[in-house]
């Protein structure tokens, strides 16, 4: 009786095997190369585009002559989704701290989790036909408004933070709760000053990924929004966002438009993911 | 403790705390609860507006509102299958390109990379994730469609013989709009099944290998039949997001309101439909209405579908530790695309 009896593996497994491994290999690099062209063309035919007046002038509209640049589309997008993330950051930390400190495993609790899931799966185009319902062919304070469309995105973004938070709120240890409770702490300030300091990396991150969502979104704005050329800081005006310029200069015939589309893009996957890499490098550091 | 413990004036233990500072305590209790019930509440009154908006379209057209082939904002008349067959058949095939692609990236990133290179490439495919939807159509116009144009006339003259391939590509069809929706989807079904095969016991792993299994018959014995639950949760949640997917299917499917007898054909979405046709469409009750009812439509469909896979994933967990589940799989795809 010795070890070595062990049969070797038959050739046709092993090559079984290999073949399989290659598969998964393969499937990996396919599936980032899609990654790589978008980045490369971005790069390839955005940059061309990105000057000094690109990024200081507003787009012209006019059908003929100077295009114009993104100037008012950029600040159009921050501010709808600064006001989007002032509505759906409170409102979504709250509904999470209401999850993991009092509802924990209730019945309303359940049905809560359930039907924020069920709101991460809705179409974001349904949103924009929400507010539009509601919102907008009602007239409450004017037809298209930049305010309605940040309420837009505040729907889409606030399951986002609601379950990014509820993550990293139930990794906080009980412990913890339970020695400030039994120093007598009341609950409200068991939340405030031990449950969300020691969560706040990780609801940070959760904030940021939603932000970056809700900022590429464009479907939403298109109904409540409407367009716009020039820069404004009025909430309640249309207004001109990254997106929905991509979208409308993506159909226009001349070429120096279809540039800027390029340009704008390039911008607008440039901050969406100075944002992700933003959050991942808080929660990276949570971690460790 | 028991001294401590006697009454203090006005019958209270002097453990308890008084009233007053009990306060702040409730109102941060019932105001997080109400917050929490708003949300029900609002989403509520948005379906019954929708519906309500929607009746219109369902009163004068029925069901062939969804089964009849005619849509003809002219004659305002408004038989909307050809949008559901569009919106169905792309779905379809970026499941069929996407979800294979997702398993066997996971399956590489759990089982097979070298551990240091498993964080730096799951980034990399999430990042996938991080692309908005607008720019994946920006993409697809200008460079995917062209380039991908010769490739679609080779298969549908190669491949004739099968049903629905075939006849004369156009620049802008159902296929080269299912092949953007395929990667959109790949992160989110690729993040959970990964999250799902990271929860296979390694015992399982560990028998397999220890009866002289190689790595792809211990994958096949031991991962896959663990985690198929929740593949087909995510693979169905990947569903959901290719059905309600709008900018980047707008411009790439063509927008004719026709039931293509091939991928290669030019076809409309539900949502395509929604988001091309609404400006025009506000002076006219009934078009606006068979909008909001494609709406209603499309919602009832995503709703369903993410009903479904909720119930996989959910049933994959069972029994295992840990709450959130896919909660981080879910929030770290979601930080784009989608839409």
């Amino acid at each position: 009786m010795s070890l070595t009896a062990l049969a070797p593996i038959e050739p046709r497994r092993r090559r079984k095997d290999r073949i399989m491994r290659g598969v998964l290999v393969g499937g990996t690099v396919i599936a980032l190369i899609p990654l790589v062209l978008v980045i490369y063309y971005l790069l390839h035919k955005g940059l061309g585009s990105w000057s000094a007046s690109f990024f200081t002038t507003d787009p012209s509209g006019s059908f003929f002559g100077n295009p114009g640049g993104i100037r008012s589309a950029i600040f159009g997008t921050l501010e709808i989704v600064a006001l989007a993330s002032l509505i759906s950051i409170p409102i979504g930390i709250g509904v999470a701290l209401y999850l993991t400190e009092y509802g924990r495993d209730s019945r309303f609790a359940g049905v809560i989790r359930y039907f924020v899931d069920v709101m991460t799966g809705v179409p974001s185009i349904v949103f924009g036909l929400f507010i539009y319902i509601s919102l907008v062919v009602s007239h409450v304070g004017g037809s298209f408004t930049a305010w309605k469309g940040a309420v837009a995105l505040s729907l889409l973004m606030l399951p986002i933070v609601v379950r990014g938070s509820e993550v990293v709120l139930l990794l906080v240890p009980s412990s913890l709760r339970e020695a400030a409770l039994a120093l007598g702490a009341p609950r409200w300030r068991v939340i405030t000053r031990v449950v969300l300091p020691t969560a706040l990396p990780g609801l940070v991150t959760g904030s940021l990924l939603a932000i970056a969502r809700g900022m590429g979104e464009t479907a939403p704005l298109l109904f409540t929004v409407s367009t716009a050329f020039g820069l404004t800081g009025n909430l309640g005006a249309q207004m001109n966002t990254l997106p929905t310029q991509i979208f409308s200069d993506i159909t226009n015939p001349r070429d120096v438009v279809v540039a800027r589309a390029w340009g704008a893009g390039l911008a607008l996957v440039a901050l969406v993911l100075i944002l992700n890499l933003a959050a991942r490098a808080i929660a990276r550091r949570s971690v460790a | 403790v028991e001294s401590s413990a006697t009454p203090a004036p006005g019958g209270r233990s002097v453990l308890e705390r008084s009233p007053a500072s009990r306060l702040p305590d409730r109102i941060l209790k019932w105001g997080l609860t109400t917050l929490a019930a708003l949300i029900l509440a609002v989403l509520a009154y948005f379906f019954i507006r929708l519906i309500g908006q929607s009746r219109g379209a369902f009163s004068s057209f029925g069901l062939s509102f969804v089964f009849g082939n005619d849509w003809d904002p002219s004659r305002n008349i408004y038989h909307g299958f050809a949008l559901l067959f569009g919106t169905l058949v792309t779905s379809v095939i970026a499941l069929v390109v996407g979800v294979p692609v997702a398993i066997s990236a996971a399956l590489y990133l759990t089982e097979l990379c070298p551990r240091r290179l498993r964080a730096p490439l799951s980034g990399l495919v999430d990042l996938l994730a991080a692309v908005p939807s607008v720019v994946y159509g920006l993409w697809g116009v200008f460079v995917l469609a062209p380039k991908l144009l010769p490739v679609e006339k080779w298969l549908a003259s190669t491949f004739s013989a099968i049903p629905f391939v075939g006849g004369t590509p156009a620049l802008y069809n159902y296929f080269i709009a299912g092949l953007v929706l395929a990667i959109m989807i790949l992160p989110i079904v690729s993040a959970i099944a990964r999250e799902v095969m990271a929860t296979v016991p390694s015992e399982h792993k560990e028998a397999a290998l220890a009866l002289g299994a190689t790595r792809w018959e211990m994958i096949r014995i031991a991962v896959l039949p663990y985690a198929r639950p929740g593949i087909t949760g995510g693979a169905m949640l990947g569903l959901g997001r290719a059905l309600g997917e709008t900018i980047a299917v707008v411009v790439l499917i063509g927008d004719a309101p026709v039931v293509g007898h091939s991928i290669f054909t030019q076809g409309y979405s539900l949502a395509a439909v929604i988001a091309n046709e609404f400006g025009e469409a506000a002076s006219t009750p009934t078009h606006s209405s068979a909008l909001f009812a494609a709406g209603l439509v499309l919602f009832v469909l995503t709703l369903l579908v993410n009903i479904v896979a909720r119930r996989y994933i959910t049933r994959g967990q069972r029994g295992r530790r840990g709450t959130g589940g896919t909660g981080l799989a879910v929030v770290a795809t979601h930080a784009g695309g989608g839409e």
